[in-house]
């Protein structure tokens, strides 16, 4: 009888542990990983070959559909390459907006990775804690946008609109009677500002909640201390951004170095890693949850004082105002050169990097002087991060991938693209 | 910052003097041109000299359409609006060749960046691999030859990686239709999904790649 000892596993693509379309095979030794191999590119949407196709301003929308749970940020690193290749700038009040907004997208995207990471290894509770906070953040993307998820809120030379003056409010139903409703629609009555401030209020205690389930708790310390050990050397070697990068110990946030808008003139500090294991990452991820909840409120403080412009006021790149579309001559033959042909953009080469919540996402945009862009490369965090699944996950045990695919925050919009 | 890459740029002109090379700064950012020949000893220099220490990004770029329009006014509104290049924008040469390879560094030691660009010659292009100076040029180079297909040599698994199993061609190069050559659908008869040529053309907002070659 022959001795078989290694065992080739195929995990998902339909697993709900696999954060989307992840096909990993696994070649085993008893319980223990020899090699992982991930099969990506079940999402493959060619982005970057749909965008070569379209006008610059037509794209900002797929910029949404690759990481879906941080879209703001994703749009961000794309108009900020147009806005330099075009050579212009977003008005300040624009910029703090962005700021706010890339904040929240942040928080947005923890809250997303705690629940579900939690909801892997064994703490359920979470999901149920981070979809409460995340319902308030979407109704502010709804307030700004019109849309939860998919915003389209920034443009190039601006965003697209200013933030409303009263927040949407919750209106009684068959399911919510009028004191229910009295109560949601509390922190409801002044302007989005207002509910934004409401809400970083709360947030802090809320986070003490997330760490008094998580932090000192046995079973998730045992699930995550000395779990995907990086060393710092080989996180360099593996390109690896964000918190991956800081939570084995290296001191690299893009806001701080490389500051984009406004982040040189804001104060926050970039939490670190010690051991580079999923626990330090996990605590770098809850000290930038407190570090975005401080630059909100910096930004929410700005914004009140300071009223202004939000978009570039030429409209050869920004749609004119619907009043002088409907009434004059000109701005009508602006609107519609705008939204069919676009605007050529001079020839030329950026790389764009913003520190997303996941790492760093880059535009490498190539123009050669017409309307579409030449080339698109989007350089997404999770790439590099999940290419990093094997040298990870060799050595730990099966129930580690778990782990390891939630430890690296994976997205398959961004992905696979 | 544009003091750095001035003294970045003569540093490195310093270093490679022997090896005929570009280096442009455009929109603040230093961009090195060399040949595929010398690719893997420019990196090498780069990583364990000047503290390159993370390749952030590598991808290939199809220079054939380069500045070319086809700017179709009889046609206009009945496909959409195609491309317009400005006046004054050189067209690709012929007979240059037309895949390159683009990898844009970061140094954290020094904060700063890095881009540089190779093209592949020959046909199947060809270019040395940068597996052993960086790691993470692995998955990177699997994207570049499953969308390009400029063969790395010297890459331990240079397997397609976005496409489906089995796919022909290769998506991202210009003359590959956006809407893809085959199309999939059930077979009613076969009991199977089958994979057949393109029958029918679908309406796309851009003029079919067939028409202007």
């Amino acid at each position: 009888m022959p001795d078989i000892r290694n065992y080739t596993m195929n995990f998902g693509p339909q697993h709900p542990a696999a954060h989307g379309v992840l096909r990993l095979v696994l070649e085993l030794d008893g319980e223990v990983i020899e090699r992982a191999d991930p099969h990506i590119g079940l999402l493959h949407r060619a982005t970057e070959k749909l965008a070569e196709t379209k006008p610059f301003n037509q794209s900002v929308p797929y910029m949404d559909r690759l990481d879906y749970v941080s879209m703001m940020c994703n749009e961000h690193a794309y108009v900020m390459a147009i806005e330099r290749l075009l050579g212009i700038e977003a008005p300040i009040r624009a910029q703090y907006i962005r700021v706010m907004f890339d904040e929240i997208t942040r928080i947005l995207n923890h809250l997303l990775w705690i629940g579900s990471h939690g909801l892997d290894i064994g703490a359920m509770t979470m999901f149920l804690y981070a979809f409460r906070e995340r319902e308030d953040l979407m109704d502010c993307y709804e307030a700004v946008s019109g849309a939860r998820l998919h915003a389209a809120y920034y443009r190039p030379g601006g965003v697209y609109r200013d933030l409303p003056d009263r927040m949407p409010q919750y209106q009684s139903s068959k399911w919510h009677n009028e004191q229910e409703v009295k109560r949601l629609n509390e922190n409801r009555q002044g302007n989005l500002l207002d509910f934004i401030e409401d809400f970083t209020n709360r947030f802090p205690k809320h986070v003490d909640e997330y760490e008094t389930l998580l932090t000192e708790n046995r079973i998730w310390r045992q699930r995550t201390v000395g779990i995907g050990v990086v060393s710092p050397e080989r996180a360099l070697q593996l390109g690896f951004s964000g918190p991956m990068l800081r939570g084995s110990g290296i001191e690299w946030d893009l806001r701080k170095k490389q500051p984009y808008e406004v982040y040189d003139k804001i104060d926050f500090d970039i939490p670190v890693g010690v051991n580079g294991d999923c626990y330090d990452r996990y605590l770098v991820r809850i000290e930038e949850f407190r570090q975005s909840n401080r630059i909100i409120k910096q930004c929410v403080d700005w914004l009140r004082e300071n009223p202004g412009p939000v978009m570039v006021n030429d409209h050869k790149i920004s749609p004119p105002p619907r009043e002088t579309m409907k009434g004059d001559m000109e701005g009508l033959i602006h609107h519609f050169k705008l939204f069919s042909e676009g605007y050529c953009v001079p020839e030329g080469e950026v790389y764009t990097a913003i520190e997303h919540p996941k790492g760093e996402f880059g535009i490498y945009l190539v123009s050669d002087g017409a309307n579409k862009p030449y080339r698109l490369k989007i350089r997404a965090p999770g790439f590099a991060h999940i290419a990093s699944m094997d040298e990870m996950a060799k050595g730990h045990m099966i129930a580690d991938v778990v782990a390891i695919i939630g430890t690296q925050d994976i997205v398959f919009g961004e992905i696979d693209r | 910052m544009a003091n750095s890459l001035e003294t970045l740029r003569a540093e490195l002109q310093e270093r490679f003097a022997d090896i005929p090379f570009k280096a442009d700064i455009a929109y603040n950012e230093l961009t090195l041109e060399v040949s595929a020949a010398n690719v893997f000893n420019v990196c090498q220099a780069l990583r364990n000299r000047f503290y390159f220490s993370q390749l952030m990004d590598l991808c290939g770029v199809d220079y054939s359409q380069y500045g070319q329009a086809d700017w179709e006014t009889k046609q206009a509104t009945s496909t959409g609006f195609s491309r317009g290049v400005s006046k004054g924008v050189p067209k690709k040469d012929i007979d240059s060749p037309r895949l390159a390879v683009v990898y844009h560094f970061l140094s954290i030691k020094h904060n700063q960046r890095l881009r540089v660009r190779a093209f592949a010659e020959g046909e199947p292009p060809r270019i040395d691999s940068v597996v052993s100076l960086w790691s993470s040029a692995n998955w990177y180079e699997r994207e570049a030859f499953d969308l390009f297909g400029i063969l790395f040599e010297g890459h331990p698994d240079l397997r397609r990686i976005l496409t489906d199993y089995g796919f022909i061609g290769h998506p991202f190069r210009k003359d590959f239709p956006l809407s893809g050559n085959v199309e999939m659908r059930y077979d009613p008869e076969k009991k199977r999904v089958v994979i057949e040529n393109k029958k029918y053309l679908t309406v796309s907002s851009e003029p079919l790649m067939t028409e202007s070659l």
